[in-house]
């Protein structure tokens, strides 16, 4: 490798052709991947816009910035073009798109055109549902609970049940893609256990994808079926019963909860790794644990419905297993922190985002033991406590394990670096502003006051103010990466093959890589993170750091 | 493997520059695609699993409506029909494993056979859901429910469930009748590929799959009644 190579712009993925149409008709993983990135983007900043009407209203404990349909309206948009339309796509649609085939060795995924099938499905889906906001809004929660969804709200219910149910589609499509992929067309010499944990972590997620999403296209079907036709499967009156659509409903929406999460652990385990220059201590009990997290992800639906009448031996059941689920949680954790003891860390930006992960989904886990408690649920259930416990995970983990993994793959992905010093700048602005934002609604909640209401009590506002107070930081530290990104990918340094030494089979090629990914198919012999003190992986090279030096 | 070995190779180089480029070889491909369709499958058993679990609890909720609902249903009908689709799983093994051997006309005729017992399955269904909506039993979109006997709430629940059930199986027919009538046209068209048995083969798991789903309709709506002696 020398510096003509670089800067004589070889033949990549991104060069090899500029119109729209080979955009919007490819059938390249990486570009898919790239096609994702700013469908996300899009809808994480719909979804911002609407959480910052949310939060200056709730300054004041007065309704005097919105009438409370509107409101209902805003935090239905917020949660829906959220969860639906970002955390569930991020990081397995873009970044899983973009690496799971590198990470393989392989050339595309297993089936290309279902991939790109994928994404139109998802804009599709996106782009009804801000239809139905445009149009007039839903007011229903993004949990669509009936009887109010399917007989009384007078919003656009339909339209957006059927955004919803079409993104899912795309979402079945990509987790069928990821597992055939993995399963059919790893290269030689590329064992189970020789697997990137990201793998073993992106498969047990597109378990639930594939298992868990056809239950939530069910349970909006019957929804729209009673809403359309009167097909009355949840309506009492014929004979239906409401609570039905809950365990539908969460039994999809519980798992989902490790759709955004267990990619997020994948990208955390690369990260640790690389930043502390080791393989991860207990390899297989981290890849393991993820399994064991999808698997139990499936039997604790019921801890959302505690106070919903279920039966308390249900009940009782239903907590016993929440409770497990810290098990295959924790030793994640512990095995990320066993990984960092007397390594050589290095506190790169991607590193930062990993220490920010572990810390606020360690609280965010934790405070789920609270809420799995059958007495305590009683207490805070459908409270703000709520509220910044699942925030604590998806902001808190998905969100930053996100942005980590986008940081850490962008001079893959765009053949150009980022700008460190900004970038670590806005790594620190978005946890204190996180932290800022929810750990006061930890204490509201706690306190008592009710998720999705906008008017309070006086003695709430102080930790309300410090809530709002905290999202315009968040606000700016999202703000600072979308602008820097962009321009980096203009007038950012010119990254090398592997700029941050790490092992995965992605750095042994080019940066960007070619559309083939690799010039020839790989042949692995070692186990995966062999940073051997002699390995020349270990850590950038003086030639390449002198190359990028000179760019 | 009953093939002559020159065109063993021939159909392998044939096939060979036919795979996609992402794949190493025919073999990866054809795996790749088999394990596809079988997730796609595990995706719709979830899906009618939400369905199947509404009729277990109301099942559980209204036992004497649902043995009620039961008797207005055509067992003859249902039987006949039961015959019709598990004869067009034969028809439709028998195409798969002419594929296998290259007998394309043989293919063809099984696939047209499969195609046209789909189309009477269909056919009686219409029969049937005609029937109930002259004897008032749909309980949706604005037409009349007048059941005989006390039952009300549990029948609308049971008649619910079937016209949602067997209506969600019936359009999973169609999609199977859309794709065996582009098999037929294609295998028309061109002579068969390497590649052909898998998509027949695909095709074929998804069919079974319909018809085991019927397998459970079947005795879930119009054999209950015999379940337990209710009083009328
Ligand atoms: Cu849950």
């Amino acid at each position: 490798m020398n510096g003509a190579v670089i800067t004589t712009r070889k033949r990549n993925y991104l060069n090899a052709s500029y119109t729209v149409r080979s955009w919007l008709l490819t059938h390249d993983h990486k570009r898919i991947g790239l096609l994702y990135l700013i469908g996300v983007t899009f809808f994480f900043v719909i979804g911002g816009l609407a959480a910052a009407v949310v939060r200056l209203e709730l300054m004041t404990p007065r309704g005097d910035l919105t009438e409370s349909e509107t409101y209902n309206k805003l935090f239905t948009m917020h949660g829906i073009t959220m969860t639906f339309f970002f955390l569930i796509p991020a990081i397995p649609a873009v970044l899983g798109n973009f690496l799971v085939p590198l990470m393989l060795g392989a050339r595309d995924l297993a089936f290309p055109r279902l991939n790109l099938l994928s994404w139109y499905l998802y804009m599709l889906g996106g782009l009804m549902t801000m239809w139905a906001i445009l149009a007039g809004g839903v007011d229903t929660g993004w949990t669509f609970y009936t009887p109010y969804s399917s007989t009384y709200s007078n919003t656009y219910v339909m339209a957006t049940a059927v955004g919803v149910f079409v993104a899912g589609f795309s979402s079945i499509l990509t987790g069928l893609n990821f597992i055939v992929t993995t399963h059919q067309m790893r290269c030689p010499g590329l064992t189970w256990f020789r697997l990137p944990l990201f793998i073993w972590s992106m498969y047990a997620a597109s378990l639930i994808m594939v298992l868990a999403t056809p239950v939530l296209a069910a349970a909006l079907l019957l929804v729209g079926l009673e809403r359309g036709l009167g097909i009355g499967i949840f309506d009492p009156a014929m004979g239906g019963d409401p609570l039905l659509f809950q365990h539908l409903f969460w039994f999809y929406a519980h798992p989902a909860v490790y759709i955004m999460v267990l990619p997020a652990f994948g990208v955390i385990s690369e990260l640790v790794a690389c930043f502390s220059r080791r393989r991860p201590f207990g390899y297989a009990f981290i890849g393991y644990s993820s399994f064991a997290i999808a698997i139990l992800g499936f039997l604790v639906w019921g801890h959302h419905m505690f106070v919903s009448g279920q039966s308390v031996y249900a009940g009782l059941i239903f907590s016993l297993l929440s409770f497990l689920v810290a098990i295959p949680s924790g030793i994640k954790v512990f095995n990320w922190t066993a990984t960092l003891y007397k390594a050589s860390i290095s506190w790169e930006t991607p590193m930062l985002y990993a220490f920010g992960f572990m810390g606020l989904f360690t609280m965010g886990g934790l405070t789920g033991l609270f809420l799995a408690c059958l007495a305590i649920d009683v207490h805070v259930h459908d409270t703000y406590f709520v509220v910044a416990h699942f925030h604590y995970i998806m902001v808190g983990g998905t969100v930053m394990a996100f942005l980590g993994g986008i940081h850490f793959w962008w001079p893959k992905m765009t053949g150009r670096m980022y700008p460190e010093s900004w970038a670590r700048l806005s790594a620190i602005l978005i946890f204190v502003g996180f932290n800022l934002t929810f750990f006061p609604q930890f204490i509201l909640g706690y306190l008592g006051m009710p998720r999705r209401y906008h008017i309070y009590p006086e003695e709430f506002q102080v930790l309300n103010v410090m809530s709002s107070a905290g999202a315009s930081i968040l606000g700016v530290g999202y703000f600072f990466p979308l602008t820097y990104l962009v321009w980096s990918m203009f007038y950012g340094a010119v990254a090398p093959e592997n700029p941050f030494g790490h092992t995965g089979l992605e750095w042994q090629t080019a940066s960007p890589p070619p559309t083939d990914n690799f010039e020839q198919i790989p042949v692995v012999t070692q186990e995966a993170y062999s940073f051997g003190p002699d390995d020349a992986l270990r850590g950038p090279s003086e030639e390449v750091i002198s190359i990028v030096q000179a760019s | 493997m009953f093939k002559p070995a020159s065109q063993l190779v021939e159909v392998r180089a044939d096939g060979a520059a036919r795979v996609a480029h992402q794949f190493v070889d025919a073999d990866q491909q054809h795996s790749a695609a088999e394990l596809g369709m079988w997730l796609f499958l595990a995706t719709e058993i979830m899906f009618f699993g939400a369905f199947f679990l509404a009729y277990l609890v109301y099942r559980e909720w209204y036992p004497v409506a649902f043995a009620m609902g039961s008797r207005q249903m055509d067992v003859m009908l249902g039987t006949v029909n039961t015959g019709v689709l598990l004869t067009s799983s034969l028809t439709m093994a028998l195409a798969v494993r002419a594929s296998e051997m290259s007998q394309r006309r043989w293919m063809i005729g099984l696939l047209v056979a499969t195609l046209l017992l789909g189309m009477v399955f269909l056919g009686i269904k219409g029969l049937e859901y005609y029937h109930k909506y002259a004897e008032h039993l749909v309980p949706f979109a604005g037409w009349t429910f007048a059941p005989a006997g006390e039952q009300r709430t549990g029948m609308m629940e049971f008649f619910n469930l079937y016209f949602l059930m067997t209506g969600l199986h019936a359009l999973h027919m169609v999609a199977g009748l859309v794709m065996l009538a582009l098999l037929v046209i294609v295998a028309c068209r061109s002579p068969l590929r390497d590649s052909s048995s898998i998509v027949v083969h695909n095709v074929g798991l998804y069919w079974h799959f319909v018809d085991l789903v019927w397998v459970y309709l079947f005795p879930f709506f119009y054999l209950v009644s015999a379940s337990g002696s209710v009083a009328m």
